[in-house]
């Protein structure tokens, strides 16, 4: 960060004209890079152009051209807009090479890719599935891959809808369960996996621990899924030497509800309440950031009053999120529920308001395309008022006098699980995380979306890059969403709250899009493709926490085993977003 | 629980012990201390779990119903409150906990997930309802239940263990109770009580599938 970065503006096809061509279908952008040029491109593209952050690796299945598509969005962490790198492969032989050698961060992201569309990614370290078990059959995102539970391509299911009646799609099925199983199958000459390449993958860095002359025995120990610091269904697998962390490995997917593969079968606007479920402490950011991407795709643009209600909507998301983020970590720390007592209080009052607007407290599917589902009912812009301008900054300021200081909290915290800046951009950390490595990136101010270019407010940022810094940058910013809500609930203006009438069907051309937001967690970002259908070709969540996670291993490393989870507390992770 | 709820067997106390001894049976004191210290499992599953601490917490506080000690071990929790969506990954880990419990112990099915699968049912690693494998108690509805709903729940539970008799009690009775098979990961899941039934199905299917074949090579000869 601190060497001067000659960035250079250049068209890709003219430096590699061989393997380098623009995407040109229509409502597409970026490059189409051949497979064995990937590497060359993406080191051209790093060091460059200073594209040093990558910030989301997915897969698309075209199924109708037989092909399987990788997809790259990279940005500068000095801001601006997105490069989008796409390689094709034929669906049968979807081989790309892996770019985890240059972009640490694209490791999940790549082994998901595995797991969900069967891509596989050439030289990468560890590619094992990731959100299901090793031996599940199939790739379930691809097209043609169908669940037990499967009725129609597309939703609404004709069995609903025009005539409406319903079965139990459980009658249908055999085992009365969603189940299915492949043919010629005998349960009994089945040897389940149990995690045997897992620890095959630890042992592998057992072996090459041994330099010391003194010969120490290391020690596997699984935290999770079921335990109380993993903030739900989490699990770590972590290689001890004496209490010393060696290794760690975290286990996800036992909260993989297949978001995306029911996703691609709802209409678009189905999709609001399901963004809601992802990161189910934030669910008017979700909603924000899926409501961005399809506008884009739309090209449409919401009223005034409905911008503003959305950032005050997002940014009382943000406080609330911080609030309980923070009082788990105290959890965590050992302070057992006195803090998260204090910050549920707090919390409480701004899930009032949203269940005053929008009808629920926690799942609040409030946002629309083009605007938002309600205005605000009466009393709530006082409620608002009053706790932005009062409450909150006083209860905010007695929380950082009982905790910031404490000398427990100080000693758990300083210099733990240390990210440093170079390692936190290269594992595309976002968020808190990544601002409490020093990194001043905040997509409201990177990339501006919505109206946040109108208010003033800092970045918050800490440079050292522990637990306590990442504990002080979620403080810092719940005080700079307190200013921003100042502001916006100051100059709330009267008008519509809807682009246009509120529509059950959307018609989205076709084409690609990618919405993001800075979410509480982290970059939220949603890539949506359209073939013109009334539901989504390709729906893809990158989700904060889930590529947030991969820097655990290098944080947690060296640290103590009750370490471990003071700094997955401070990552501030929620898996219904995590496993999606 | 006052006097009068607590001294139900009709003999009349004399007034000057009046307060101070209750008469009763043996039910009904064992049920009443049992359901004033129900002790959860700390065990969240997904969204609705956000809502079960917001329950514990501050504002709602079921520590008034005797349910403040949440045991994030298994061995020391009556009640499992399944609270959240079910996956096939997890549901071998959640079937081991229920396993774990000691008697007498009991099941709430929090929200739509856990009771039936709710918003994400279609999906193929979503189980529809924790009671395909293991018994549920009460289920609360709700995506995700509010705080309300879910103490009313469990003062439902509350009311099932007020009804509940020794004589009958399936933890008194002789022998050991049965475990519950943990199920297993196939190429999907697979309980292992249905193996015949799967084995059945999938004969049944490649023989579909060669009969289909053979069909297809009579359309075109090659
Ligand atoms: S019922 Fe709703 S809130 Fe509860 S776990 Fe399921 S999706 Fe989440």
């Amino acid at each position: 960060m601190t060497e001067q970065v000659v960035l250079t503006e250049m068209d890709l096809t003219e430096r590699f004209p061989e393997s380098v061509k623009r995407d040109e279908r229509k409502g597409y952008e970026g490059y189409i890079v051949k497979a064995e040029a990937l590497l060359d491109v993406a080191k051209t593209v790093r060091d460059e152009m200073g594209y040093d952050y990558l910030s989301s690796v997915t897969g698309v299945d075209y199924l109708p051209d037989g092909l399987m598509e990788s997809v790259y969005h990279f940005y500068r962490t000095i801001g601006g807009p997105a490069l989008v790198l796409k390689v094709q492969t034929p669906r049968d032989q979807a081989v790309v090479p892996s770019l985890v050698s240059l972009y640490p961060g694209a490791e999940f992201q790549e082994r998901e890719a595995w797991d969900l569309l069967g891509i596989r990614y050439e030289g990468h370290p560890d590619l094992r599935r990731i959100l299901m078990w090793e031996g599940f059959a199939g790739h379930p995102l691809r097209k043609d891959w169908r669940e037990p539970y499967y009725e129609e391509d597309a939703k609404p299911f004709k069995s609903r809808w025009p005539d409406g009646h319903v079965y139990r799609i459980e009658d249908k099925n055999p085992f009365h369960k969603n189940v299915d199983y492949p043919a010629d199958f005998d349960p009994d000459k089945w040897i389940p996996d149990n995690d045997s390449s897992l620890y095959a993958s630890l042992t592998k860095i057992q072996s090459s621990l041994s330099d010391s002359s003194l010969k120490t025995d290391t020690l596997i120990v699984n935290l999770g899924p079921q335990h109380p610091s993993t903030h739900g269904v989490f699990r770590m697998v972590v290689l001890l030497e004496g209490e010393t962390i060696r290794a760690l490995k975290p286990v996800m997917g036992y909260l993989h509800r297949n978001h995306e593969k029911i996703g691609e079968r709802n209409t678009y606007l189905m999709n609001m309440p399901f963004t809601d479920r992802l990161d189910y402490l934030s669910s008017m950011s979700n909603n924000f950031g899926y409501a961005i991407a399809v506008e884009k795709l739309m090209g449409i643009k919401p009223p005034e009053r409905a911008e503003y209600l959305r950032v005050i909507m997002a940014e009382f998301t943000r406080i609330s999120n911080h609030l309980f983020a923070i009082g788990s970590l105290l959890n965590d720390l050992g302070a057992y529920f006195t803090p998260m007592l204090y910050a549920i209080e707090e919390r409480e009052l701004i899930l009032d308001i949203f269940e005053a607007v929008a009808g629920s407290r926690m799942m609040c599917n409030y946002f629309r395309f083009g605007g938002v589902a309600r205005d605000l009912p009466e009393g709530v812009y006082e409620k608002m008022r009053d706790l932005v301008y009062e409450r909150l900054p006083r209860r905010i300021d007695e929380l950082d006098l009982y905790l910031t200081n404490n000398e427990i909290i100080r000693a758990r915290c300083e210099g733990v699980g240390v990210l440093t800046p170079e390692q936190a951009i290269a594992y595309s950390a976002s968020g808190p995380l990544l601002r409490a490595s020093g990194v001043p990136y905040d997509i409201r101010r990177a990339d501006p979306y919505s109206i946040y270019d109108r208010f003033e407010f800092d970045v918050a940022v800490r440079y050292h890059g522990d637990v306590y810094d990442r504990y002080l940058v979620r403080m810092d910013e719940i005080r700079q969403s307190i200013r921003i809500l100042q502001q916006a609930i100051r100059d709330l203006p009267e008008g519509p709250i809807q682009a246009g009438k509120p529509q059950y069907q959307v018609r989205v051309p076709p084409g690609e899009a990618y919405g993001r937001v800075e979410a509480p967690k982290g970059e939220l970002g949603y890539y949506v493709v359209s073939n013109g259908k009334p539901n989504p070709w390709r729906y893809h969540v990158r989700a904060p926490s889930f590529v947030n996670i991969t820097a655990l291993e290098t944080m947690a490393k060296g640290n103590k085993v009750a370490d471990a989870v003071a700094i997955l507390g401070s990552i501030d992770i929620v898996l219904g977003e995590l496993d999606r | 629980m006052t006097d009068t709820e607590l001294n139900k067997p009709g003999y009349e106390i004399p007034p000057e012990i009046k307060n101070q001894v209750a008469v009763t049976t043996i039910d009904r004191i064992y049920n009443w201390s049992r359901r004033s210290s129900i002790w959860p499992m700390m065990f969240g599953l997904a969204c609705c779990a956000i809502e079960m601490i917001c329950t514990a917490a501050s504002r709602f506080d079921f520590a008034r119903f005797g349910m403040e000690v949440m045991r994030p071990s298994p061995r020391q929790a009556d009640l499992l409150l399944v609270s959240g969506t079910v996956t096939k990954k997890m549901v071998p880990q959640i079937v081991r906990l229920y396993n774990q419990m000691p008697e007498p112990k009991y099941v709430v099915a929090m929200g739509a997930c856990a009771s039936g699968g709710g918003p994400f049912k279609e999906g193929y690693n979503v189980v529809s309802g924790i009671d395909n494998y293991i018994p549920v108690d009460v289920y609360i509805p709700g995506c995700p239940p509010t705080p309300q709903a879910l103490l009313h729940g469990l003062i439902t539970l509350q009311k099932k263990i007020d009804n509940q008799t020794l004589r009958e009690a399936r933890w008194y009775k002789k022998g050991v109770s049965e475990v519950i098979p943990v199920p297993v990961l196939g190429p999907d899941i697979m309980d292992p009580r249905e193996y015949e039934l799967i084995r059945e199905y999938s004969q049944k299917k490649s023989m579909e599938g060669q009969a289909e074949a053979t069909a297809q090579e009579g359309v075109n000869p090659a």
